[in-house]
């Protein structure tokens, strides 16, 4: 871990949208349309340092990376504790892009100005749980998130809210509550062995050595927390009523980010701080990961309510992710980090459509749109593109994280990854069945006006797209900046449980003249000069 | 030249791209001229590189050209490369020169259509797809293809999607093939599990060189011809096909008759080390399964009157032959028939689509008759199709077939059974030339039953059958050369003509299985089956032309054996139901237990009802606070006990 000592850019990139929904809310609620440039200008600011964040991260560097840590309350050894690594890098790119797409993409309708404001608050709070590395400051901005989420939903939502809002905030604080009991006991457990009282993690994972039983009992504190949050089988009957009920925002935030504080915290955190546990509870987890894709992906399918059916295929994709970081091999586990971007990508984009659709057409109901493909021909190509991409068809991005995570989890778990890869047929069922329903077939009197893509919405779609195709078709950038982090933390687990990750090894092949372009034989060189 | 093979499925990932962007502006029929153009461009390529590989030495004829490094994580690290050798050239020759000329014959077929520059969109789509299948170096580059053409194929199917029919065809065919794709994704993580890599010289050398154990290669092999299952139309999973016949009448030919239904053969042949390596029944599976479908699709074929729809099913029937053959270890006669069945099924196809557009979208064949009159040209190349097919020497199909027939027959390892095989496959052959002397009856023969009609036209004012624009003839007329003269690439005579063999032997040479036939044996074989398949022939002309005998078309032949009905109902009905009521639970159980939970606590909680005040924001508020005070709670603890 390098300590940064130029400009506090992860600070910074905290403190933007939280500084921005104070300006917001100081605006007359008679200006929404100063509120709305104030909100974008703000997400604009965040994007651009996220982008600038992003080209100046060293790729092939495992530590953390512009860390930012000062003492808060020193007593209990809790401090303001920022940094990002190959697994964090992302998910923070895409929380800084997000809301930007989020703002221009769909409209509030009434109140914009705590609209905004809650919005701006909650990228505060993401960003905050992405970057922190300390568990105490982490808990701070999980729970931050709980309530502007809380407020959108139950305030700028469809017909249900006031319930989806409600479920959604104490299912989430149940799992919450639990958390803080563990990562207090973990801290003051780790104090034993450290000496000292630090809710820091990285001194944590390495200082402390927890007795077999009580690990497993802190890891389960802390993974009932996150499989809520993912939501895992079968913790994840909030996530369809939050998601219908949510604004379309709300939605593309939720899937796009919200999900993966679970994810990244099983990742970040239940592995790294209790690698016996992990092991140990494997065989559970992977289970349910496995359950959820298959399960998922069948509720999906017989849904009526285009958005319940995307809310349902998250719980299928997001059972991808937690198999890959339950694999323990660096392929799975790549592949899934990179999958928590790819779900939020894609997802994010089919959650902007449906509200597109629902905007125009004023339902989700699956039979009552029909035909929209004739009336609406490049609505229909982008959302092809999308569904494509949630089905994975090699070449866009999905593909590429499904198959890295199946790849590794074969070589670990291996009926697991049989069973698990049988879900992309279930994705292809489930997508292309609704996409029948609702995009072929001549278009009723109701479809025929439903109006074609306009620019504005092209062009808020344009750089999922482009991700979309980019993450597909050249995933090496994203793999060489995510894989050191994950080798150095399955080098972590192997080292504390004497687990080995199996690496097959290749057969040597004699091949005549392997001519190699100028490009690769740079990146082989550049790959011994490590 | 080798190293610029990326060219061959750029050029077409050009027009695609073209087409995307000024398609509507260059409209009817620039942009489809354009697509043509692309894929005539590859073929150029390809055929460069052709003459460069056989300017070289035996040994030397490999090359990998890699562009990039596409997926590389841990001990995987998958390249963007592709594989020039005498097996993917053969392939990219005839996909890009028979997808040129159907490229061409689809700017007549598609004339005046709205969508039209759409449509060749897609085509050139298909063929970049199809050729990464072909040329990729590893298994994931083949898989990018592989998925790219079911892609393309669901978006071409359906791309009358007003239409509900091709709709849902569309989307059987994708899911169908998926459950192959899952065969094919098992292969992989097995494949990388065993060598560390996903090329195929990694695969094949691990082999050969035996350090591949046995029960990995069967469950390998088993897997892939899962996959090949899928995109070859192959029992139990070929009931796409035939659905498929709702897309526009080129993409019959090119997708579902010469290039895409082919790629489970190639498939086969490319890591034929491995089937080799594998127990005996794996092998012995693939030919049974090939042979069944050939059988089966034929029985089907015979009872059809949809013009196309014996088509597919005759397509189902040959790529069965082709499985045979890669049972048998016949891997040189399976790319042989591969190759002379797309030069005659290309041209059936085309020639049908003429026909159907001659006749204004008709497809029954009940519904035709004598137009041979009206369509010379498409009638004379059908019939030379017809010819082919039904294994007439010395057109090109009697030739494949008949290799195919023989490597059974002479099977070494397995006689018995093998032999029930060639007896199938003969049995198959005959049932060939029987339903397609029907058809060519019935559509260019006999009495013209369409004037008995002409009413149901009264909408186009007089209904006359014509022949199609020049555009759509010649590519009828070049195929049915190649249908004439097809079986030249590997004549049995000498070890010279075997031409096909000796340029394929090198990748080869380790899975193919050497019958025992003596020239006696091979002599009588070839004439038997042609003067059988004459005589299948005349009896199809003595019930069709001359009405001599009561045409025997049972109605569950003309259903399909009703396997396609009770799929569908089973996935309708019984599955369906599964799905539902696993959301059932789902909504009463799962949730069920999670609001049943929150009901208790607000029961119990019923003395504090009245804070209650149903604002949201109270609400939050209160959980906001409990937050606070729990937090404060378990800090003030922490200090208390330890500070």
């Amino acid at each position: 871990m390098s300590e940064s000592t130029s400009f506090p850019i992860l600070t910074a990139l905290v403190l933007t949208p939280a500084i921005g929904a104070v300006v917001v809310s100081a605006v007359s609620k008679r200006r929404p349309d100063l509120v709305k440039l104030l909100a974008l200008s703000f997400s604009g600011i965040s994007a651009a340092m996220s982008i600038w964040l992003l080209c100046t991260f060293r790729s092939g560097e495992a530590g953390m990376q512009f860390v930012s840590k000062h003492a808060w309350i020193k007593p209990w050894g809790i401090s303001w504790n920022l940094g990002v690594d190959g697994i964090s890098i992302f998910l923070v790119v895409l929380t800084g892009l997000l809301w930007p797409i989020a703002l221009l993409g769909a409209d509030a309708h009434h109140d914009e100005k705590p609209y905004a404001a809650w919005l701006l608050v909650l990228q505060a709070g993401v960003l905050g749980s992405f970057m922190s590395q300390d568990l105490f400051l982490f808990f701070v901005f999980f729970e931050i998130v709980l309530v502007p989420m809380y407020f959108l939903i139950g305030r700028w939502g469809y017909e249900g809210r006031v319930y989806a809002a409600t479920k959604f905030f104490l299912y989430t604080m149940v799992g919450s509550a639990l958390m803080l009991v563990g990562l207090v006991t973990t801290a003051l457990l780790a104090r034993r062995d450290i000496g000292y009282m630090t809710f820091d993690i990285h001194e944590i994972a390495t200082g402390s050595q927890f007795a077999a039983s009580t690990g497993r009992w802190l890891f389960l504190a802390f993974a009932v927390a996150f499989a809520v949050k993912v939501p895992l089988f079968p913790f994840h009957t909030w996530l369809p009523d939050a998601h219908t009920q949510a604004p379309t925002a709300g939605s593309v935030i939720l899937a796009g980010v919200m999900l993966k504080l679970g994810t990244y915290g099983l990742l970040r955190f239940n592995v790294f701080l209790f690698p016996e546990a992990s092991r140990y509870f494997r065989p559970l987890l992977l289970t349910l990961a496995v359950i959820g894709i298959i399960y998922g992906a069948i509720v999906a399918t017989v849904q009526k309510d285009l958005k319940r059916l995307v809310a349902y295929s998250s719980v299928a994709h997001l059972g991808f992710i937690v198999l890959g970081t339950f694999a323990f091999t660096s392929s799975a586990a790549s592949g899934s980090v990179m999958q928590m971007i790819n779900h939020g990508v894609s997802t994010g984009a089919l959650f902007l459509m449906v509200g597109m659709i629902s905007e125009r057409r004023h339902t989700r109901e699956i039979a009552q749109l029909r035909g929209l493909q004739k009336v609406a021909p490049i609505f229909a190509v982008v959302f092809t593109v999308v569904m494509l991409s949630s089905i994975g068809v090699p070449g866009l991005n999905g593909f590429v994280g499904e198959f890295l995570i199946l790849t590794g989890t074969f070589l670990t778990a291996r009926w697991w990854a049989v069973v698990a890869a049988a879900g992309v047929i279930l994705a292809a069922l489930y997508l292309l069945w609704a996409y029948q329903r609702v995009f072929h077939g001549e278009p009723d009197e109701a479809n025929q006006s439903f109006r074609e893509l306009s620019l504005r919405e092209g062009l808020v779609l344009l750089p999922m797209i482009a991700a979309i195709f980019f993450c597909g078709v050249y995933p090496k950038a994203m793999l060489d900046r995510i894989e050191p982090s994950v080798k150095a933390l399955l080098a972590h687990v192997e080292e504390q449980t004497g687990y080995e990750e199996p690496v097959p090894v290749a057969v040597p092949v004699s091949e005549p003249e392997h001519a190699k372009d100028t490009e690769h034989a740079a990146e082989t060189e550049h790959k011994e000069g490590e | 030249m080798l190293n610029v093979i990326w060219l061959i499925p750029l050029l077409p990932l050009c027009g695609f791209v073209i087409n995307v962007v000024l398609g509507r502006r260059l409209g009817d029929p620039k942009s489809g001229l354009l697509a043509a153009a692309m894929c005539g461009a590859a073929f150029i390529v390809t055929l460069v590189t052709y003459f460069d590989l056989v300017s070289r030495p035996e040994e030397a004829r490999q090359h990998v050209a890699t562009i990039f490094s596409w997926i590389p994580v841990g001990g995987l690290s998958v390249d963007a490369a592709f594989l020039a050798d005498p097996l993917s050239i053969t392939m990219a020759l005839f996909i890009t020169g028979i997808g040129t000329l159907i490229h061409l014959y689809a700017v007549g077929y598609m004339h005046g259509d709205p969508k039209f520059s759409k449509f060749f969109v897609y085509l050139n789509l298909f063929a970049f797809s199809m050729l990464m299948l072909v040329l990729g170096e590893n298994m994931l580059v083949t898989f990018l293809g592989w998925e790219g053409v079911g892609t393309c194929s669901y978006l071409l199917i359906s791309f009358w999607h007003t239409r509900e029919s091709a709709a849902t065809a569309g989307k059987k065919a994708f899911v169908t093939n998926r459950v192959g794709d899952w065969g094919f994704m098992i292969a992989m993580f097995l494949a990388f599990q065993a060598v560390g890599s996903l090329s195929y010289s990694a695969l094949n050398s691990a082999a050969m060189g035996g350090t591949l154990v046995r029960s990995t290669a069967t469950a390998i092999t088993m897997m892939l011809f899962l996959g090949a299952c899928g995109k070859s139309a192959q029992l139990p999973l070929y009931i796409w096909l035939p659905d498929a016949m709702e897309g526009p009448t080129p993409v019959s030919a090119l997708i579902h008759a010469a290039t895409m239904v082919t790629a489970g053969v190639y498939l086969m042949v490319r890591v034929n080390p491995v089937i080799a390596t594998a127990f005996t029944w794996a092998p012995a599976v693939i030919a049974i399964v090939g042979a069944a479908t050939a059988l089966f699709a034929a029985t089907v074929a015979v009872a059809q009157t949809d013009i196309k729809k014996v088509l597919a099913y005759s397509t189902v029937s040959q790529l069965g032959f082709m499985f045979l053959a890669v049972g048998s270890g016949a891997y040189v006669a399976a790319i042989f028939h591969m190759v002379t069945h797309a030069f005659f099924k290309a041209l059936l196809f085309l020639g049908s689509g003429s026909v159907i557009h001659g006749m204004h979208h008709e497809q029954d064949m009940r519904r035709m008759g004598a137009l041979r009159k009206l369509m010379p040209i498409t009638a004379g190349t059908f019939i030379i199709g017809w010819l082919a097919i039904a294994g007439v020497p010395p057109f090109a199909g009697f030739w494949s077939k008949d290799e195919i027939l023989l490597a059974a027959w002479a099977h070494p390892t397995n006689p018995a059974l093998f032999k029930v095989l060639w007896g199938v496959g003969l049995f198959t052959a005959l049932l060939t030339a029987f339903y397609m002397t029907r058809q060519v009856i019935m559509v260019f023969f006999g009495k013209a039953r369409w004037e008995d009609h002409s009413g149901d036209h009264g909408a186009h004012g007089d209904f006359k059958p014509h022949e199609s624009p020049a555009i759509m003839l010649l590519p009828l007329v070049a195929l049915s050369g190649l249908s004439i003269v097809g079986g030249v690439l590997n004549l049995p005579f000498t070890d010279s003509t075997k031409r096909l063999l000796h340029w394929l032997e090198p990748l080869v040479h380790f899975g193919e299985i050497e019958g025992h036939a003596s020239a006696g044996e091979k002599w009588g074989l070839a004439v038997g089956t042609a003067a059988l398949c004459l005589a299948s022939m005349g009896v199809a002309i003595f019930v069709y032309q001359r009405n001599r005998a009561q045409a025997v078309e049972p109605q569950i032949l003309a259903d399909g054996w009703r396997y396609d009905r009770f799929v569908s109902w089973f996935m309708g009905h019984p599955g369906r139901q599964a799905f539902e009521a696993t959301a059932w639970v789902d909504r009463n159980i799962v949730d069920g237990a999670v609001n049943g939970v929150a009901t208790g606590v607000r029961r119990s909680g019923a003395v504090l009802r009245r804070t209650q005040s149903g604002f949201v924001r109270n609400y939050a508020l209160l959980i906001g606070g409990g937050v606070v005070l729990m937090l404060a709670w378990f800090l003030l603890r922490a200090v208390g006990v330890f500070g």
